[in-house]
């Protein structure tokens, strides 16, 4: 705007003049709220009185701030576990620990018999999975589960961090034991996106629940029973593993969508 | 800068009824708890009447997108509830209270509602104010860096109200929101209802028909799922004039409804 308030309009104004109608306050002050020069005219109008009367105000705004209530402490730590730990972490995290440390044991000092660790690999992650996606685990699964981040956001961040946490105990154990990563990655990585891909249509705990035992009951029962080797964990396999792992991959992101209805049962 | 009124804020609406049920069928479990039910509700508070079982639960978690339905159409704010691509946005504008407000006990109070705010996708720089606003309306200021599991019942109660309403929602779902609280939070729990109910659709599941007269611009009865009576509280209340059983004008219209509808079934 290249036209200033007159004088003598400004004046008025500072005044309080009733000869000026509601058009004409408007007009100036749409213009004040757009123009620092004359927001400085009329500052500099201004009564003494007014301008004692904001100096106080300045003087009590300022001790209210020191004296206040401090600003709440972030706590950046929980913040961030809020966001992507479940409920209930520690107790199964626990259990898959020391499972996997006893199978490191067993396999150690039972170097023929079939490897714990491999058998017990592929179902790790199932075991987590399971309980974070559990209603009667989570108490507050009602209101999650009809919030916009429920399903497939959570259900992403959920999942990293239960591979994040159970991958380093199995590669450790793998390790010690010379074993080739691929045997116990790769089938661990299979289930979890076979039980993501079911998971969307029937629930994950089911999924979890379904595929966990079919693999106890078809392959590590018989395999402890008799002492074969099974040909699921034979270094041979790997290539068949890399192949069922990259499929489930895919398919399990081709059909994220379906967990936007699932919910946790 | 002159504050502009933007398009958005001046579109109109494009769906007459927030809330849109045509012959909708809900089951819990094996039981349809909700058999074919109409239902039109539009901005202001409503109150959801019914007996024990009358599917009023069910009938909200079928409403706030945690039960999918199984038959029927519902279409919530324009969008229809059971399209997967649509769930996301929609759900960023629900807000639910369960009848079993489970919580995380370790949380303080504001982290949990700020938890649900981000869960809702409301935008990161609003939270914290939201948050703050919210546990201020509920009463809650003072409580607000405490453990969840350090408050009473009606407390509790309060922080599953605070956690409702935290992101402005346009559909709010409050299911048996008075339990627990005493005579004078009920009466400013009441207000803080009519409030939400200027400007969002509001349906409050209740046992108690002197809540739904004092509060309440609409009252919804079902019986064995499905929808029984429509109406205002005054035409509750002209009812219960006639006779039926009661304590209360309303208490007795109530009963006559319940009773009519009982007979001809």
């Amino acid at each position: 705007m290249s036209k200033h308030i007159p004088a003598a309009s400004l004046a008025a104004y500072t005044a309080g003049d009733p000869a000026l109608d509601d058009t004409a306050v408007w007009t100036i002050e749409v213009h004040l709220e757009n123009c620092g020069d004359c927001r400085a005219q009329l500052a500099e109008a201004a009564p003494p009185a007014l301008t004692a009367l904001l100096d106080d105000v300045q003087v009590m705004i300022d001790r209210g701030v020191r004296t206040g209530p401090e600003p709440v402490r972030r706590r950046a730590w929980r913040h961030f576990a809020h966001r992507w730990a479940m409920w209930d972490l520690v107790p199964w995290l626990v259990t898959i620990g020391v499972a996997v440390a006893a199978a490191f044991f067993l396999d150690r000092t039972f170097p023929q018999r079939p490897s714990l660790v491999l058998l017990l690999a592929p179902i790790a992650p199932l075991a987590g999975m399971a309980a974070a996606w559990s209603r009667r685990r989570d108490p507050g699964w009602e209101i999650v589960a009809g919030t916009a981040r429920a399903g497939l956001e959570l259900m992403l961040r959920r999942t990293t961090v239960i591979l994040a946490l159970v991958l380093p105990p199995l590669a450790l154990a793998g390790w010690r034991l010379g074993m080739s990563p691929a045997l116990w990655l790769l089938p661990a990585l299979t289930f979890t996106a076979a039980t993501l891909l079911l998971g969307g249509r029937f629930g994950v705990v089911r999924a979890a629940a379904t595929l966990g035992g079919a693999w106890f009951l078809a392959v590590v029962t018989p395999a402890v029973i008799t002492a074969d080797i099974p040909a699921l964990i034979e270094p041979a396999s790997a290539p068949g593993w890399a192949v069922a792992a990259v499929a489930g991959t895919v398919l399990a992101v081709w059909r994220a969508g379906d967990h936007r209805h699932t919910n946790p049962r | 800068m002159v504050r502009m009124v933007s398009a958005t804020e001046l579109r109109p609406s494009t769906n007459a009824w927030p809330i849109e049920a045509d012959r909708l069928s809900v089951k819990a479990g094996k039981h349809l708890a909700v058999d074919g039910l109409d239902l039109k509700l539009g901005v202001g508070v409503h109150g959801l009447l019914g007996p024990n079982g009358a599917g009023k639960t069910t009938l909200m978690r079928a409403l706030s997108t945690v039960e999918r339905p199984s038959g029927g159409r519902l279409r919530l704010l324009g969008e229809d509830a059971t399209d997967g691509r649509a769930l996301r946005a929609l759900r960023a504008r629900l807000g639910y209270l369960p009848q079993h407000f489970g919580f995380y006990p370790r949380f303080t109070v504001r982290e949990y509602v700020e938890y649900v705010a981000w869960l809702r996708e409301m935008p990161k720089a609003d939270i914290p104010e939201a948050v703050q606003r919210v546990i201020d309306r509920v009463g809650l200021a003072d409580r607000a860096d405490s453990r969840l599991r350090t408050l009473s019942g009606g407390m509790l109660r309060r922080v599953g109200v605070a956690q409702a309403i935290v992101n402005s929602p346009d559909v709010l779902l409050l299911d048996e929101p008075t339990v627990g609280l005493d005579p004078e939070q009920r009466v400013e729990f009441r207000t803080l209802l009519r409030d939400l109910g200027t400007d969002s659709c509001v349906l409050v599941s209740t046992h108690l028909v002197e809540d739904v007269v004092a509060a309440c611009s609409d009252v919804v009865m079902v019986n064995l799922g499905k929808l029984v009576w429509q109406g205002v509280p005054a035409e509750l209340i002209a009812l219960g004039e006639q006779g039926g059983v009661g304590d209360s004008p309303a208490e007795r219209g109530y009963s006559t409804i319940l009773a009519s509808h009982r007979s001809a079934a």
